[in-house]
């Protein structure tokens, strides 16, 4: 598997909406790169016909009754927020 | 350095003397932050210590004491890893992130040991978000391990681990995705266990792989583990992924622990390789030759999928853990460090909150994800995940538990593995295919190598709990290594 390219790390951190500095996404050129490419021994496995895992547990949906019950206050949601401002979380302005 | 007998009790020995009136809760509270207060300055196990509340719970408990209460952990000083939710106590996931982030309600299992009577010493710390293995990666400090300063403590769990070795707390909640209860317990010679996925509740623990994250448990011998086990396990409504199954009395369930006469125990020879340092290997070999002394039929079994363990787990945790942490964004609670607009804001915040392996960890996580990737890592890996399943399945279709190495190796030195991530994931090769499973494990003290502990791993079926501590049990009646302290 061929090295990661800067361009490559810059795209999957835009997904991620995590900034990255130069220095850090050279770093990870070559760890994820390292990291991936041990991984890549799963590919050895013949898989046809097994289906994927995706939970240890045999459950399907699980259902409760629909009954109102005690939540967080208003208060006590907005609590933690970093800016708030009339009961509403505050948010820099997204649109023009 | 204040030496109390009281800090070295077993908590099931305390709650004796707890219901004489022997001892009262406030007095057993106050040696136990009188310790904390001595050597955490040399541990750094507790990123908080909430000395008031648990004066305030140690006096409740000697109230109810007084009224003759019986509630299982009534006046027993704990520690809570700080990933797990405590309603007023700052949580932080040892990241910066959520550094000021006080939780409005308490993760079910706190909510439990509330109602048995137990008192909060502090939260304890862990590598970032639970990503580590040596709890070097916290935002705020390494903790040491006490058995050798100059060591890690195992992790993420490795404060919890390091503060119930050290006497600093009779016992601990820890977290386990991929080994994070067990490694630190073999790492700092204690006792910890791993529940069947779905035994205890999840509700009010952090994310960070939501399809292989359980609480466990931490203590300083197997009896305690039960005993702590037993009252956070169980069904919770807020939790869709608990199990609706009857929790057994994990404690008379022990036995007397006389001999294992009955017992099958398999031993899977892809656990014993050649990266396994050798007095590990010996110390584990000898475990496993005590309990064939104790009447134990010892069967070599394979897990033939096991060298796959690891990629597997990488692959499926840090998808996990990526999509878990998109949440972490400075809208709604936690760091927000502000740009020119919102989208620029994003981007900073999750910069400056998160440290290196958690950014590594999103980016692998996204890239396994991502269109064009998705079928070759992250679905291929699920289904490796279910030949790994059957692997267990056959193999525990013939014995009762399997038993092997915890880790490949003892504590190593602080800063040793921190710059080459794939050397410190490989240190998680015995650990994390239990999570990837579902199953249950535990790991118990079985020997030192150069004065540092080793871990007997015992691994069982879904909700086997009460087999894999009775077998504990049993082993622990024939040695004395959980009977060791550190030279604090």
């Amino acid at each position: 598997m061929p090295r990661l390219s800067v361009q490559e790390v810059e795209y999957i951190a835009q997904l991620a909406r995590l900034g990255l500095s130069d220095e850090e996404k050279e770093l990870l050129c070559e760890q994820l790169s390292a990291i991936l490419e041990y991984a890549a021994i799963i590919n050895q496995l013949d898989t046809h016909n097994v289906e994927p895992m995706t939970s240890a547990l045999p459950l399907r949906n699980v259902m409760r009754p629909d009954s109102a019950a005690p939540g967080l206050t208003l208060d006590e949601a907005l609590r933690n927020a970093p800016a708030a401002q009339d009961g509403h979380f505050r948010v820099q302005a997204i649109l023009e | 350095m204040p030496t109390s007998e009281l800090c070295d009790l077993s908590i099931y020995v305390a709650r004796e003397r707890l219901r004489q009136r022997a001892l009262s809760a406030l007095e057993l509270t106050r040696v136990h932050l009188e310790r904390i207060a001595a050597l955490d300055s040399q541990l750094h196990a507790y990123i908080t210590v909430t000395a008031e509340v648990a004066l305030e719970q140690a006096r409740q408990a000697d109230e109810r004491l007084a009224r003759g209460d019986d509630a299982p952990l009534l006046g027993i000083p704990l520690a809570i890893k700080d990933v797990i939710c405590t309603r007023g106590v700052r949580t932080t996931c040892g990241s910066r992130i959520l550094e000021h982030f006080v939780p409005p309600y308490d993760a079910t299992v706190v909510t439990r040991l509330h109602e048995a009577g137990a008192v909060l010493l502090g939260k304890t710390n862990t590598d970032e978000f639970a990503m580590g293995s040596s709890t070097e990666h916290s935002a705020f400090f390494p903790t040491a391990n006490p058995w050798d300063l100059e060591r890690v403590p195992g992790g993420s769990s490795g404060g919890s681990a390091a503060a119930v070795a050290a006497g600093c707390a009779m016992g601990a909640l820890g977290s386990d995705t991929g080994g994070s209860v067990r490694q630190p317990a073999a790492l700092c010679g204690v006792v910890g266990l791993k529940p069947t996925y779905g035994r205890v509740s999840r509700y009010g623990l952090v994310a960070h792989g939501s399809s292989l994250d359980q609480i466990g448990v931490l203590t300083r011998d197997v009896r305690d583990a039960a005993l702590l086990l037993r009252v956070v396990a169980g069904h919770d409504p807020r939790d869709a992924t608990s199990l609706d199954a009857p929790v057994s009395d994990y404690v008379q369930e022990l036995g007397d622990g006389a001999d294992l006469c009955g017992v099958k125990v398999g031993v899977p020879r892809e656990y014993f390789i050649s990266g396994i340092e050798a007095g590990v290997e010996s110390a584990v070999r000898e475990a496993l030759h005590v309990m064939e002394e104790a009447g134990a039929e010892l069967i070599e079994v394979s897990l033939p999928h096991t060298q796959y363990g690891i990629p597997i787990y990488y692959l499926i945790a840090t998808a996990e853990a990526s999509s878990n942490l998109a949440r972490y964004d400075g809208v709604r609670y936690g760091l927000r460090v502000e740009d020119t607009d919102m989208w620029r804001t994003f981007f900073r915040t999750r910069a400056l909150g998160f440290g290196r392996e958690v950014k590594r960890r999103i980016m692998l996580g996204t890239y396994a994800l991502s269109a064009g990737y998705y079928d070759a890592y992250y679905l291929k890996a699920q289904k490796a995940r279910t030949l790994l399943r059957q692997d267990f399945e056959r193999a525990l279709a013939e014995v009762d538990v399997l038993a092997c190495p915890t880790t490949p190796g003892v504590a190593f030195r602080i800063g040793q593995k921190l710059d080459d991530p794939l050397q410190m994931y490989l240190s998680d090769v015995f650990t994390v295919s239990l999570n990837l499973v579902g199953m249950c494990g535990i790991s118990v003290p079985c020997g030192f190598v150069e004065g540092l502990p080793v871990g007997l791993q015992l691994m069982g079926p879904p909700l086997g709990e009460s087999t894999l501590l009775r077998i504990a049990y049993a082993y622990q009646q024939r040695t004395n290594w959980h009977t060791y302290r550190p030279p604090l």
